[in-house]
């Protein structure tokens, strides 16, 4: 009987030494006379354990990790064919592993499972079932099953993505897109990426859905340039998809069209505010756009145009396929559904985490991250990428849902968690907040542009004690006129970080 | 409540035209305004004037300085009111605590970055900086001054009008969208982002080494010192100011002259211009400088001999002299021996004086203009089919348009401003095509559509008028319900069946014209089908000996296609003057009264005779080219040239040259020595538009009103001098403005007869027909039908020129002129503008260069039948192989020995722009023989002048 053996093809996987590990396990089988077959899946996205190898059993699939180079050897010295053995890196059925049993994955059901860019594979887990189930359906009946879902932008804003789709199917235009927001750049976030490079034809069928509920012909996705491995990913599936019948002329044999291609960003962070990223798309600079006119009505090239995240199309193909109301029984209040969270910083178990909306902050950072790696208590949270708030310990029991973390000033953002202990200095994270702002700033709007710059200096000054008391409160005006005269969330949220660092931790401001 | 829409008001953001009405309340006031309209700018209609910096109602909002931000009823946050529209029942509060906090913060952040010298910037008193510092009530930088800044930046003063200061620049960005909105040319970007933004000509370059064209919109635009003219910056801020009119293209902007006391300091284009709409190009913007060259003619001058020096007299005696000299003339040659040229360069009632003086008191018709070289094909093709000797739109019309189709003309050389609006519209959609020998840089417009290019063989248009109609009648592309109800039925199938014959086909003409027949059934099919379709035209379609048939070939197209008679379509020639439609209108031809009224119909000579009360002569007079042979032949010994250089602009030099040296009386009017002066016996120096009220009427039929900002250095307007000499004549012309000669003009001229200074004052400008019917003018012509009554398509059979290449001239010669410089030149060569063009070269394609061993830069002779001289070659792919091309700027490069006598058949238009010639290379400095007796001659002729202002000063 041949062995199964999966070895992720995934960049953090392989980053951990994926490749070499594979390549190993083949010339051990083939020393040992195995035979063997090693199936390149997706992340499972428990990264502390990667590279996570698994061997398929009647029982199902038993993982081992991180494994390094030197464990394979023992690996097969301690039959590791048969699953349950004794090994320092068994770690039993993965999918008992608690950080992954306790898990509510429902866009992220099939990440890691699979060969990424096997057909055959995402159909056999559902795929294409939303799809399959959208063709027989009226436009409007489309935007009707993702509005009844709940489903808000999971991008950052949180805007219903149903009420979006809406405006794009009432505007007349003799052209209409769908554009993927890909430029994923939040930092400690990768959920994006381990869509496109783990379940890819997710993102398609996401993608070819709002096509026929909007009734667009034509998408790109709009990638980050720093994503290599997801980018030949996304072609080889985007390539297959057209010689299957999902993408082009007919898809899935429904008479209609829709064209996908990816087009890669342009390196600056500021490409991932949409009007910026629709600009860049357009082959010019990525500078903000001034909304009004959104981009549902005046978008890409002038056309309305639908613009998303990675995780709200990738959400779609199971709303389809499982109905709205399966996806809206998840969730709290008005954040219905799920939220991939992605777990960094200083914690021992660092991953992907998708949970139902309304969970405590508090079981995501010890429950899964296991604390911090440095073993010293946590002294900060960082929720929802460089423009999101840092939270204290005594916060920790916000609910994870848009609205709690709005009442306490805080985002939730693309569900980044970078997590800091004690060693850190919180005048220093304000500071680097701004100075962050300084480097991305597009230079469009003044608060932005002068703003953060001044921001920079006004933290040095209160850092050196130079005239502390009315520095700082130049800092609160300068956070306020940022916060309500830029133009984009860019310099709009900049201050975010740097007011709750002073709330919260004056002490390091005085030192 | 009361609105009023005052250009001199930055309403911050463009009017919006939609007829729904949307209204809403500001700080307690309702305001209706158009849907679409920003709550910026429906503010403003009211006088409500929220603070902005980025926005300016010359492009669209762009909502990044964050000052003009309000409270909206039900709305979060501070929304921009720049790129926030107006909707139905908004509440808007422009004024709280808050926003003044907010703006005042925002304020603080820019001056943290810009240099503390108000009062010794030369924006000081004209800066919006300034301005908004002060309306928001910025009392302190509490940022202080030490931080990261600009301050250092280094000055790009290469432009030769303004400076680019980046140091004050607050990155508004108004510079580099005005580069690309209004101007369309790109040249300009915002490098780096953040705060490291700056405004870039493109990498490594400055300002005149750019994509620039130097057309100051960016200096228009910029709300501080960043970009500022040097003449501002040299003399200060103006004190009072001037509308007038460009005297350069025929486009016809409205300028502001900015004065201090009589001196020019700047000219602004003015918003409240129909034509510009507040655009300019290099040459109206800041080439005025001429006005007051050293070269300027400033005392009357008479000889007896042009063997002799000048002598310089008073006004008094030099006009005695040339009346004296002019009957003198005339009692030994005749009456009809003696004639006068009119100037398209100077005011509609200068050239009415004029072709007066010639009529009534010289008492013949020998008086023409110099549209003679340029548009006469027009007024004549025109005429004969849609019934009026003048293009059919307004301008603006082009930004209705489908299908733009350029034939024979170079619109952002030639008509820069024009140009721009052109460009703007390809931006938006609208299709192109362009029959024309060279690659112009139309067809490069940024980010339009690909045009269709008909690269076509001089001397061709014909045949591919023809061939464009075939396509259209044989593919059923006609309109045919327009040409059942406005176009005369017996005319019509004449032509269709004309034209439809199988020798007019693409197929069978490609060879002639020399462009694939595919492509010519694409460009009909396009033309036919876009739904408005315009076309517009220049000297490349009138100056052949077949421009007349041109001509009405176009108009016999739009008409097939129903292309006449609403905005967005239509026949549009771009005339070359700035005043050439207006000396066409004021009977400068030797057939027609003002007004376009035949000399030859009695009724009408008895009206003027009425008028003018004298008895008019009925035959018509001698046309320019027939002066000349006239003058050759001994019958014509006297000429009176107001403000143009026929030695120069007219064909075959020598020509001309021997015609003017065989004249017993030669009177030139004008503010330079020019090439015709120096043949001259008496000088009566001129004024510029600076110098004088009047009134120019542009290429779209629009008067538009000259005023006078500084007195005329010789002590007269032009028609002053006209005046005087008719005085001295005998015969009285009593005009104490020239608002009393306009008047006279309406009450001869029918499509006159309601114009007057007032209403011009009251209006701002007027297109003609103005009358009864049509009391303010009228954008667009033929709507309902046509002067006619039908139109009348004729018959144009492609006739090819006799001018053909042979072994020993195997290359074509067309000849145009370029954006900085300006028709003869007179003008032009007297600025800064020689920075991006000092000579005129040969353009000639590299394959033909390489043929004849020609490298770039290398002088060449090009010889043609009629003459030689030399010239540096430019090797250019805008040419195709057979064809060379160059400009007639400057006298010496004698461009016009080498064109040839041959003209339109039925106008005498020449035929400048298809010459067969040969080019061989050169020595480092030949010259040809004509321009060894060029340079010889007027090295004599400037010894005379001095000689002249020498005893003067003696």
């Amino acid at each position: 009987m041949t062995l199964r053996v999966y070895v992720p093809y995934e960049t953090t996987a392989l980053s951990l030494g994926a490749e070499q590990v594979a390549t190993l396990i083949r010339r051990e089988a083939e020393r040992r006379g195995v035979d063997i077959e090693i199936i390149r899946n997706g992340s499972r996205g428990l990264f502390w354990l990667e590279p996570l190898v698994e061997v398929e059993t009647d029982e199902g699939r038993y993982g081992f990790g991180p494994v390094e180079l030197d464990d394979v050897a023992s690996l097969f010295d301690a039959g590791f064919e048969r699953g349950a053995v004794e090994h320092p890196l068994a770690l039993g059925l993965t999918e008992q592993i608690p950080y992954l049993k306790n898990q509510q994955r429902v866009t992220f059901a099939r990440i890691g499972i699979t060969d990424p860019v096997s057909l055959d594979d995402y159909r056999s887990l559902d795929g294409f079932k939303g799809l399959d189930k959208a063709v027989s359906l009226s436009a409007q009946a489309l935007v009707d099953c993702v509005k009844e879902s709940g489903l808000r932008g999971r991008g950052g804003a949180a805007f219903p993505t149903g009420i979006k789709w809406q405006t794009v199917l009432d505007a007349q235009a003799p052209q209409k897109y769908i554009v993927c927001n890909a430029d994923e750049g939040d930092s400690g976030t990768f959920a994006d990426r381990m869509v496109m490079e783990s379940d890819p034809y997710m993102l398609i069928e996401g993608m070819i859905i709002s096509g026929l509920a909007v009734g667009a012909t034509q998408g790109y996705i709009y990638l980050r340039e720093e994503y290599p491995l997801a980018h030949e990913l996304l072609n080889k599936a985007i390539e297959r998809a057209y010689a299957a019948g999902y993408l082009g002329d007919n898809i899935a044999g429904s008479g209609r069209r829709f064209e996908l291609e990816v087009r890669l960003g342009a390196g600056a962070y500021i490409c991932g505010e949409e009007t910026s990223l629709l600009e860049s798309l357009e082959g010019k600079r990525g500078m903000v756009r001034a909304k009004p006119p959104l981009p549902a009505i005046n978008g890409l090239f002038g056309q309305p145009t639908v613009v998303n995240n990675v995780l709200t199309f990738a959400a779609i193909p199971s709303i389809l396929g499982e109905g709205a109301e399966f996806y809206a029984n998840y969730g709290y209040e008005r954040s219905k559904g799920t939220l991939p969270f992605q777990l960094a910083g200083n914690l021992k178990q660092g991953g992907l985490v998708e949970l139902a909306f309304g969970q405590r902050l508090r079981d995501l950072i010890y429950e899964f991250g296991g604390g911090t790696r440095s073993g010293r208590p946590v002294r900060a949270v960082q929720v929802g990428g460089p423009l999101g708030a840092y939270l204290s310990p005594e916060q920790f029991d916000v609910l994870l849902d848009y609205e709690s973390f709005s009442k306490i000033g805080a985002v939730l953002g693309h569900g980044g968690v970078v997590v800091f202990d004690e060693t850190v200095n919180m005048a220093e994270q304000a500071r680097f907040s701004m100075e962050f702002c300084v480097e991305e700033s597009c230079g469009k709007c003044t608060p932005c542009r002068i703003g953060s710059v001044r921001g920079v200096e006004v933290i040095d000054k209160i850092i050196a004690g130079d005239n502390r008391a009315a520095n700082i409160a130049l800092l609160e005006d300068l956070c306020d006129t940022m916060i309500q005269g830029s133009l984009c969330a860019m310099g709009g949220m900049t201050p975010f970080p740097v007011k709750s660092a002073l709330q919260y931790f004056p002490e390091d401001f005085n030192s | 409540m009361v609105e009023h829409f005052y250009p001199e008001k930055d309403y911050g953001t463009p009017a919006r035209l939609s007829e729904k009405l949307i209204t809403l309340n500001i700080d307690g006031i309702e305001v209706t305004v158009p849907e679409g309209t920003s709550v910026m700018h429906a503010a403003a209609r009211a006088d409500i004037n929220i603070p902005k910096l980025c926005a300016t109602d010359s492009m669209e909002a762009f909502g990044s300085c964050r000052l003009c931000t309000v409270e909206i009823e039900g709305r979060r946050g501070y929304p921009a009111s720049c790129t926030t529209p107006v909707e139905q029942g908004m509440v808007v509060r422009s004024q709280s605590q808050a926003l003044a906090k907010l703006r005042r913060n925002v304020m603080e952040l820019y001056i943290s970055d810009h240099p503390l010298d108000c009062l010794t910037c030369p924006s000081n008193g004209d800066c919006e900086l300034q301005d908004m510092a002060g309306a928001v009530g910025l009392r302190e930088v509490r940022y202080g001054f030490d931080g990261e800044n600009h301050l250092d930046s280094v000055k790009d003063e290469s432009n030769p009008y303004f400076t680019f200061d980046p140091s004050k620049c607050i990155v508004c960005s108004r510079c580099v969208r005005a580069c690309g909105e209004v101007q369309g040319t790109f040249a300009l970007t915002i490098e780096g982002r953040g705060f490291d933004s700056k405004v870039s000509t493109g990498k490594d370059t400055n300002f005149v080494d750019s994509a620039c064209v130097s057309c100051g919109a960016c200096v228009q635009a910029c709300p501080t010192s960043t970009l500022m003219e040097k003449s501002v910056i040299d003399n200060g801020q103006p004190e009072h100011s001037v509308i007038t009119t460009c005297a350069y293209c025929g486009v016809g902007c409205s300028f502001k002259a900015e004065m201090k006391g009589d001196q020019v300091i700047r000219m602004t284009p003015w918003k409240g211009g129909s034509a510009n709409h507040g655009h300019s190009c290099v040459k109206g913007r800041f080439a005025f400088g001429y006005a007051t060259h050293k070269d300027r003619l400033t005392k009357p001058m008479i000889r007896q001999s042009i063997d002799e020096p000048w002598t310089e007299v008073s006004w008094e005696e030099a006009i005695n002299f040339a009346a004296r000299r002019l009957r003198e003339v005339q009692d030994k040659h005749g009456r009809k021996s003696v004639g006068g040229i009119t100037s398209s360069r100077c005011t509609n009632e200068e050239t009415y004086l004029v072709q007066k003086l010639v009529r009534a008191a010289l008492g013949n018709n020998n008086t023409d203009t110099c549209a003679r070289v340029c548009h006469s094909p027009t007024g004549y093709g025109l005429k004969m089919t849609l019934g009026e000797s003048a293009g059919t739109q307004d301008f603006d019309s082009v930004m209705q348009a489908d299908c733009i189709m350029v034939i024979g003309a170079n619109p952002t050389d030639a008509h820069p401003v024009f140009g721009s609006m052109m460009r703007k519209r390809l931006r938006e959609g609208a299709s192109l095509i362009v029959a024309d020998p060279r690659h112009i840089d139309l067809l490069e417009t940024p980010h339009a559509g690909e045009g269709i290019h008909l690269p076509i063989r001089p001397g061709t248009n014909v045949a591919l008028i023809n061939a464009l109609a075939h396509v259209v009648v044989t593919e059923g592309l006609e309109d045919e319900a327009f040409v059942a109800e406005r176009c005369d039925p017996d005319d019509y199938l004449i032509w269709r069946a004309f034209v439809a014959e199988q020798r007019n086909s693409p197929e069978l003409m490609a060879d002639v014209i020399g462009v694939p027949a595919e492509t010519i059934r694409r460009a009909a099919r396009q033309y036919a089908t876009a739904g408005n379709g315009a076309i517009y035209y220049g000297l490349g379609v009138t100056e052949h000996s077949q421009g007349s048939t041109m001509v009405m070939g176009i108009a016999n197209l739009a008409m097939a296609t129903g292309n006449i008679g609403r905005p967005g379509v239509g026949v549009n020639p771009l005339r070359g003057q700035n005043n050439v439609q207006g000396s066409c209108d004021m009977g400068s031809f030797p057939h027609e009264l003002p007004g376009y009224q035949p000399v030859n119909d009695a009724g009408v000579r008895g009206q003027f005779e009425v008028a003018w009360g004298v008895s008019l002569e009925a035959e018509p007079g001698l046309r320019i080219p027939h002066m000349f042979d006239a003058a050759i032949a001994g019958q014509f010994k006297a000429m009176y040239v107001q403000g143009e250089d026929i030695a120069q602009s007219d064909p075959n030099t020598q020509h001309v040259e021997a015609a003017l040296r065989s004249l017993e009386l030669l009177i030139v009017q004008d503010i330079f020595l020019n090439e015709t002066a120096k043949f001259a016996h008496v000088i009566l120096p001129g004024s510029t538009f600076l110098e004088k009220n009047g009134t120019f009427t542009n290429a779209e039929r629009r008067i538009n009103r000259v005023r006078k900002v500084m007195p005329p250095l010789a002590g007269k307007e032009d028609w002053e001098i006209t005046m005087a000499l008719a005085n001295a004549l005998g015969y009285p012309m009593r005009y104490r403005h020239p608002s009393e000669i306009m008047d006279e003009i309406a009450s001869v001229a029918p499509s006159f007869a309601n114009v007057s200074y007032d209403k011009l004052d009251e209006l701002g400008s007027i297109q003609w027909p103005c009358n009864d019917e049509h009391p303010e003018g009228m954008p667009v012509m033929h709507t309902d039908s046509f002067p006619i009554g039908r139109g009348r398509m004729v018959v144009t059979e492609f006739i090819p020129t006799t001018e053909q290449v042979s072994e020993t001239y195997p290359l074509l010669l067309t000849t145009g002129r370029i954006l900085s410089q300006y028709n003869v030149g007179a003008q032009t060569r007297r600025t800064d503008n020689n920075v991006w063009h000092s000579e005129d070269v040969l353009e000639i394609h590299p394959h033909d260069a390489q043929l004849r061993d020609i490298a770039d830069g290398q002088p060449v002779t090009i010889a043609s039948r009629t003459g030689s001289t030399v010239l540096k070659a430019r090797l250019s792919k805008r040419m195709q192989p057979g064809v060379v091309y160059t400009t007639f700027h400057f006298p010496h490069s004698g461009a016009n020995v080498i064109t040839t006598d041959n003209s339109d058949w039925a106008t005498n238009c020449p035929e400048y722009k298809v010459t067969a010639v040969q080019v061989s290379g050169s020595d480092a400095h030949a010259l040809s023989d004509w321009q060894q007796k060029f340079y010889a001659f007027t090295r004599e002729q400037l010894d005379f002048h001095e000689a002249g202002s020498k005893q003067d000063s003696d």
